[in-house]
């Protein structure tokens, strides 16, 4: 084969992901009662890409081959965190963000360490520590309330040179910045490679265990930028249950419908973008044509239903029936 | 590591200690440990009607966590287990709506839903072969939406049946509330399935070694779904004496159900990875988080708290004899 058919092998799924985004936004658009404005673009990016950052955080757990459960209550906590510490002057604002992300990170460190120097399954381990994240965030706050430096807020969802959204920069420069060095390291292919195969990659003396952990950590350092971006968008910080457990169940949903394979091993955060800005684009889809909201969490749900029941075809191409039970 | 000493000590105890399992073991010591620090925050932690009153709100769980087990000792893990809850609790109490019919139907009606809800979680896994967790909670968000749907985003109007509450609260054997007559029913079932039946020891099978079992010439994927479905269908059950137990269904009423279900079962020995774990254990697994639950509300622990104890106490104890072997 010819190197591009590789990549287009290799990137298949993402460029999936791009197509049912660019069809459903166009759909969307076009239905849109303001049509394709810079303030229409603006208000999608800026909800699409909440659930982008948070995608982005599931994938790299995902390509390790766990789970983590825990995005949301993460992204949660520090979503109320950010509503005490991002506020007065800019130095203090800094340091604040700073703190935010910090926490994000060490959440993201305890998963890891419980998972893979405690030795714990990912499912179980998250979920009880995605409890503990929630009740911190309850502590910080039993209320919604809080505010935000508007001036920083204003800048990160507004627009750049009025067209641009700026969310949409941010995001770019986190995957610039986050994930283009780490799945290019030795850490980030040794992520993969524990995904893939564990067995195999620690025969061949890939550092698995630190790859592993490398993910957890940044998956909880991209779920607190999430949080921050919430705390952006809503000015307040809230510790709403049902909140970050829909954010845990929708990033699977985009990671699925980014083409990242939940088995591990393959895929990459650029198609769980896609996936996250698709899933947000269908269900906002209700609105342009006037459903009524309630309808909202079951179109979604059956959205879920069906992108995980999609990957079921592959089992057309086994011939052995044996390669049914993993 | 920790078997082969505890094997040691073991050496020398009765019969019956030593061929118990270290987590029951563990799960039973830590109830007595919370007994005891209750009776000393309160006189009345040891009472007769105290002990009583916890084992009926254990008996809630107790069903729901049944069903958790089946699953969990197959491998898989159901998290829908919040939404099949409230949809076996408002379709029942939907039901009841319909007259004398609806009212004798209700029951039955709940518990329909709940293995419906499970066969899709079943097809899902067996012969989609979807990753239990995802298809799992997938099937939670469907039906969650229908819910919403049905009820316009409101707890319902309707109220449960007198058979509910009188399943849920009433006393057919003076002093033994009729929940846990209920939780005894259902357990023992549980163990003479499991323990007696092929259907049961397939589940362990399974849950070892789900190819062997197929070559072993079992329809692996028939064992499985109807283990799905039987999980939801206890789920709903749950959630049916819970709308018994509160006279009405609420919107969100099953959430608290889904931590502590699969925590019971986890704490109680049965093995995250499936194929081992005994029923006892999950008994053990769910008085420990109810008595957990019970002190930290007697205490009046805020839900943040209360959710931080749980968090870690999971942790902690899975720690203790929840660990995978390391790869050497």
């Amino acid at each position: 084969m010819k190197d591009w058919r590789y990549w287009l092998a290799e990137q298949r799924g993402t460029l999936l992901a791009l197509g049912i985004f660019i069809v459903m936004f166009v759909i969307y658009t076009s239905n849109h009662p303001a049509g394709f404005t810079a303030n229409v673009v603006q208000t999608a990016a800026n909800k699409g890409v909440l659930l982008a950052f948070v995608a982005i955080a599931q994938t790299l757990v995902v390509i390790t081959a766990g789970i983590d459960l825990s995005v949301g209550m993460i992204f949660l906590l520090t979503n109320c965190l950010a509503s005490w510490l991002v506020v007065g002057t800019p130095i203090q604002t800094a340091l604040g963000v700073l703190a935010v992300l910090a926490v994000g990170l060490l959440c993201g460190a305890i998963n890891g360490a419980v998972v893979i120097y405690g030795r714990l399954q990912p499912i179980v381990a998250t979920i009880a520590t995605g409890a503990v994240y929630y009740g911190i965030g309850l502590l910080l706050r039993p209320f919604p309330g809080g505010s935000v430096n508007e001036d920083l807020a204003d800048a990160l969802t507004g627009r750049v040179f009025g067209v641009v959204p700026a969310s949409l920069v941010v995001l770019l420069a986190v995957v610039l910045v986050i994930w283009v060095p780490f799945s290019r390291s030795v850490l980030g292919r040794a992520a993969y490679a524990a995904g893939s195969s564990e067995t195999a990659a620690y025969m061949s003396g890939v550092p698995i265990r630190r790859g592993k952990f490398a993910a957890y950590a940044l998956a909880g350092l991209l779920a607190s930028i999430g949080g921050l971006f919430l705390t952006f968008f809503t000015y307040t910080g809230e510790a709403a249950y049902a909140s970050g457990n829909a954010y845990t169940l929708f990033s699977i949903a985009a990671v699925v419908l980014g083409g990242v394979s939940l088995f591990g091993g393959k895929g990459s955060a650029i198609g769980a973008i896609f996936g996250a800005l698709a899933f947000r684009t269908i269900g906002d889809l209700l609105f342009v044509f006037d459903f009524d909201p309630l309808w909202q969490p079951l179109f979604q749900g059956i959205i879920l239903l069906v992108a995980v029941s999609l990957g079921a075809f592959a089992l057309f191409r086994v011939r052995n029936r044996l390669e049914w039970f993993l | 590591m920790s078997e082969t000493t505890l094997g040691g000590i073991a050496g020398r105890m009765p019969k019956f200690i030593r061929r118990a399992d270290p987590a029951v073991l563990t799960a039973f010591a830590c109830i007595v440990v919370l007994l005891l620090l209750g009776s000393l925050y309160s006189r009345s932690f040891l009472s007769p009607e105290y002990l009583l009153q916890q084992l009926k709100v254990a008996a809630f769980l107790g069903v729901i966590a049944t069903g958790m087990m089946l699953v969990i000792l197959l491998g898989q893990i159901d998290l829908s287990v919040p939404w099949s809850v409230a949809a076996g609790a408002m379709m029942a109490c939907a039901a009841a709506a319909y007259g004398p019919a609806g009212v004798a139907l209700a029951i039955p009606f709940g518990i329909f839903c709940g293995v419906l809800i499970g066969i899709v979680n079943g097809i899902g896994v067996a012969y989609l072969r979807i990753p239990s967790m995802i298809i799992t909670l997938a099937t939670n968000a469907v039906a969650q939406g229908l819910m919403v749907v049905y009820t316009g985003g409101f707890s319902p109007q309707d109220s449960a049946t007198g058979a509910m509450r009188y399943l849920a609260t009433g006393f057919t054997i003076p002093g033994v509330p009729n929940a846990v007559i209920i939780w005894a029913l259902i357990g023992a079932a549980m163990v003479f399935v499991l323990t007696r039946t092929g259907f049961g020891r397939t589940v362990y099978g399974i849950g070892n070694r789900e190819r062997a079992a197929y070559l072993s010439g079992v329809d692996t994927r028939r064992v499985v779904m109807i283990a799905f479905a039987v999980s939801g269908g206890l789920s709903a059950f749950g959630g049916v004496l819970l709308a018994g137990y509160a006279s009405k269904a609420a919107q969100s009423m099953g959430d608290a159900y889904l931590l502590p279900s699969i925590a019971a079962v986890v704490l109680g020995g049965t093995s995250i990875l499936g194929g081992r774990g005994s029923y006892l254990g999950t008994v053990a697994g769910v008085i420990l988080i109810t008595l957990l639950q019970s002190i930290l509300s007697v205490m009046q622990m805020p839900e943040a708290g209360r959710q931080i104890i749980y968090g870690v106490v999971i942790v902690a104890m899975l720690l203790l004899y929840g660990r995978a072997p390391a790869s050497r």
